[in-house]
C-alpha cells in the first residue's frame, strides 16, 4: 500500500518534471519535447502497431539463435517443399528440406542489417549536403542541388541496378547502390530547412559572437534539420527494404545460402504454382514489416511535424 | 499621349515575352545540366565496371602489343574528359555501341522492347486512374468514414508489398489456380508475328490488322501484370485524389454550390473534381514515371519483353552496353515525364504562367 503510494508519487513527480512548462535546463526541455512526442505518437493506435511490428523485427533478429527450431542453413532432403502446419516446420520447408521459419527469422537479421547501414549513410550524407548548400548559398548551392536532381532524375531500383552491376552483386554492394540512390531527398529536405532557420536572429547572434560557419552548420543548423529528416527517414525504410529485396529477387543483393527475404522469393518462383508457401512466406514477412515502418512513419509526421496536420 | 502608351505597352509585352523566353532558356539549361550529369553518371559507372573492355575484345590470349593497340583504338589511353566528350558524341547520335547477348547495336534493341514496357505502363496508369480518381473521390467525400478508411488502407497495403510477390501471388492463384488470364509473356506462342508489327503495341495493332483473336490473347495475358502494376499508381493516385479533394471541398465556393441548390453529384463531381483536374494531372504523369521503376520487377515475374527485363537480362550476363544503354534510355524517359507533368501544370494552370 505504502509501496503502491510512494510509486506512485516518484511516477506523478516524474511526470510533472517531464511536461513542465518552464524547463529548467536544457536537458529537461529536450525530454519535455521528446516526453510530449511520445505521448502523441502513444494517442495513435496504427502508429502503435507500427511499433510494434519494428520491435518484433528488432527481437526476431536479436534472438533468432534462440527462436528459431532449426539452423537456417541446414539441408534435409528427406523434408523437401512440406506444407505450412507440418509438425515441427511451423511455415513448412524449401526446396533443400530448409525450416522456412527459421531462414525467416535469421533473414530479419540482413534486412536489419541492410536498413541499418543505408539509415546511417544516406541521411547523413543528405544532411550535409543540404544543409551546406542550403547556409553557403551562391555557387556551392548551385552545384550541391544541380548534383541531387541528377540522382533524382534516375528511377531508384535502375539506378541502383546499374550501380551494382559495376560493383558487382552482392549484400554489400547493394547497400551501397541504395545508399548511393537514397541521399538526395534528405538533401532537399535539410537544404528547405537550412534556408527557413539561416536568416533567423538567433543564427545572426552566434555570427556575431563569432562563430565559424562550420561550426553555425553543424552546431546549429543540423540539429534543427533533424526531425524532419528523421521523419523522412522512417517513411523511406519501407522503400529501402522492398529496394533491396527487389535486388535480392534479381539475384543482385544477397547471394544464396543466405536468407534474405528476396533472394527466398526468388527461389520460390520456380515452386510458384505448386508449393506456393515457399514464395509467399517471405513476402509476407517482407509486407508486414514494410507496413509497420510505413504505420510508424505516418504517426511520427503526425507527432513531430506540426505543419502536417490534418 | 497615344504613342507612349502604345510604347509601354508594346514594351510590356515585350518584357513580359522577354521573360517567357528567359524561362523556357532556363528550363532548357537546367535540363541540358540534368541530362549531362545523367550522361555523366552512367559514363563512370562504365569506367569503374570490373570487366575490362580491351580484354573482352581481344582475349585472353593476346600478346601485350595487340592489348595496348586496341585500347589505343578503343580511345582508353585518351583523357577522360576526352572519352567523356565521345561518349556525349555516340550517345547524341543513337550510338550505345553493340549488345553482348543480342549481337545487335543496343539502341535497336531498346526500340524493339520499349514499346512492350510503355504497353504494360500504359494500362496500369489507365487501371490506376479510372480506379484511382473515384476512389480518393470517395474517401475524400466520406472522410473519416469507412470507405476512407478502406481506401487509406488499400493505399497503405500499396506501399508496403513488394510488386514482385505481389506478381507472383497473382499468377499463382488467376493462373495457376483458377485459370482466369493467361501465363507469363505477351502472347501464347503460336500467336506470335501473326499481326504486322506496325506500332510495336500488340494491342493496338492487333486492333489495326482487325485480328480479335490476337487482341483477345494479348489482353487476357497483359491483364494480371497491369492489374499488379496498376495497384500501385492506384495507391497514389487515389491518395493524391483525396487530399486534393479535401482541399477543394473546403472551399467556400462549394458551399455557395449547395446553397445554390445544385445536386450533391453536380457539387462534388463537376465542381470539386473540376478543380482538382490541374493537379491530378501532374500527378498522373508522375506516376506513369514511377511506374517504369515498378515495371522492371514486374517484367521479370511475368517474362514481359520490356525495357526492365532487357536490362536485367543484360546485367545477369555483364552486357555493360546493353545495361548503361537502356539506363540512359529509361533516366531520359523519366527525366521527359517530370518534364511533361511541369508543362502540362504550367499549360492547365494560368496561375503558373
Amino acid at each position: 500500500m505504502t509501496d503502491h503510494a510512494i510509486s506512485h508519487g516518484r511516477r506523478s513527480a516524474w511526470l510533472a518534471w517531464l511536461t513542465s512548462e518552464t524547463p529548467s535546463s536544457r536537458m529537461q526541455a529536450r525530454c519535455v519535447q521528446w516526453f510530449l512526442g511520445w505521448l502523441g505518437l502513444a494517442r495513435n493506435p496504427l502508429a502503435m502497431l507500427g511499433l510494434a511490428i519494428v520491435l518484433v523485427l528488432i527481437g526476431a533478429a536479436i534472438f533468432a539463435p534462440l527462436l528459431a527450431p532449426y539452423d537456417p542453413l541446414a539441408q534435409d532432403l528427406t523434408r523437401r517443399l512440406l506444407p505450412p502446419g507440418t509438425a515441427g516446420n511451423l511455415l513448412g520447408t524449401d526446396e533443400l528440406g530448409r525450416d522456412i521459419l527459421s531462414r525467416l527469422l535469421y533473414g530479419a537479421r540482413i534486412t536489419l542489417y541492410v536498413v541499418a547501414l543505408v539509415v546511417f549513410t544516406a541521411p547523413i550524407a543528405g544532411l550535409i549536403v543540404g544543409t551546406v548548400a542550403g547556409y553557403a548559398g551562391g555557387w556551392v548551392d548551385v552545384v550541391l542541388m544541380r548534383m541531387t536532381d541528377v540522382f533524382l532524375a534516375f528511377p531508384r531500383l535502375v539506378l541502383a541496378l546499374a550501380f551494382v552491376a559495376a560493383l558487382g552483386p552482392g549484400i554489400g554492394n547493394a547497400v551501397l547502390a541504395i545508399a548511393l540512390t537514397s541521399w538526395p531527398p534528405y538533401a532537399r529536405i535539410a537544404r528547405a530547412e537550412t534556408l527557413t532557420i539561416r536568416n533567423s536572429d538567433f543564427i545572426s547572434a552566434i555570427r556575431l559572437q563569432g562563430a565559424s560557419p562550420l561550426r553555425i552548420v553543424i552546431g546549429h543548423v543540423m540539429p534543427l534539420c533533424l526531425s524532419s529528416v528523421i521523419v523522412r527517414v522512417t517513411l523511406d525504410m519501407a522503400g529501402i527494404i522492398l529496394t533491396a529485396a527487389g535486388l535480392g529477387f534479381l539475384g543482385l543483393g544477397a547471394q544464396p545460402p543466405l536468407p534474405e527475404w528476396g533472394a527466398m522469393i526468388s527461389t520460390g518462383r520456380q515452386f510458384i504454382l505448386d508449393q506456393w508457401w515457399v514464395a509467399a512466406m517471405p513476402g509476407l514477412a517482407i509486407f508486414t514489416v514494410s507496413l509497420g515502418f510505413n504505420l510508424l512513419g505516418d504517426g511520427l509526421r503526425d507527432a513531430l511535424d506540426p505543419r502536417s496536420g490534418r | 499621349m497615344s504613342l507612349t502608351g502604345s510604347t509601354s505597352g508594346g514594351r510590356r509585352a515585350w518584357l513580359s515575352s522577354r521573360s517567357g523566353v528567359l524561362k523556357g532558356g532556363r528550363l532548357l539549361i537546367s535540363l541540358a545540366v540534368t541530362m549531362l550529369g545523367l550522361l555523366l553518371i552512367t559514363f563512370l559507372i562504365g569506367r569503374v565496371m570490373p570487366i575490362d573492355p580491351v580484354l573482352a575484345v581481344v582475349g585472353e590470349r593476346a600478346t601485350n602489343e595487340v592489348y595496348e593497340a586496341t585500347r589505343a583504338s578503343m580511345g582508353l589511353d585518351d583523357p577522360l574528359i576526352i572519352q567523356f566528350l565521345n561518349y556525349i558524341g555516340e550517345v547524341v547520335t543513337g550510338d550505345f555501341g553493340n549488345s553482348l547477348l543480342t549481337s545487335r547495336p543496343v539502341i535497336d534493341d531498346i526500340a524493339r522492347v520499349f514499346p512492350a514496357t510503355l504497353e504494360l505502363a500504359s494500362v496500369a496508369t489507365l487501371l490506376g486512374v479510372f480506379i484511382g480518381v473515384p476512389a480518393g473521390v470517395i474517401a475524400a467525400v466520406n472522410a473519416g468514414r469507412w470507405p476512407d478508411h478502406i481506401v487509406r488502407l488499400l493505399g497503405l497495403f500499396g506501399y508496403s508489398m513488394p510488386v514482385f510477390w505481389l506478381g507472383l501471388m497473382g499468377l499463382m492463384i488467376f493462373y495457376g489456380k483458377l485459370d482466369w488470364v493467361a501465363g507469363p509473356g505477351r502472347l501464347d506462342i503460336f500467336f506470335d508475328d501473326v499481326v504486322p508489327q506496325v506500332t510495336g503495341v500488340i494491342l493496338i495493332d492487333s486492333l489495326l490488322a482487325g485480328n480479335t483473336e490476337v487482341f483477345a490473347n494479348a489482353l487476357s495475358h497483359i491483364i494480371l501484370p497491369a492489374s499488379v502494376l496498376g495497384y500501385y499508381s492506384l495507391a497514389y493516385i487515389s491518395r493524391m485524389t483525396r487530399s486534393f479533394m479535401l482541399e477543394q471541398l473546403a472551399q467556400e465556393y462549394v458551399t455557395t454550390a449547395r446553397v445554390k441548390g445544385l445536386s450533391e453529384w453536380m457539387v462534388i463531381w463537376r465542381h470539386a473534381l473540376g478543380n482538382v483536374m490541374v493537379p491530378l494531372i501532374t500527378v498522373i504523369a508522375l506516376s506513369y514515371a514511377n511506374l517504369l521503376e515498378g515495371s522492371v520487377l514486374t517484367e521479370i515475374v511475368f517474362a514481359w519483353p520490356g525495357i526492365g527485363f532487357y536490362i536485367t537480362n543484360a546485367l545477369l550476363s555483364a552486357d555493360m552496353n546493353a545495361v548503361l544503354g537502356g539506363t540512359v534510355m529509361v533516366g531520359l524517359v523519366f527525366v521527359g515525364l517530370n518534364l511533361l507533368s511541369d508543362l502540362l501544370y504550367r499549360v492547365f494552370d494560368p496561375r503558373a504562367r
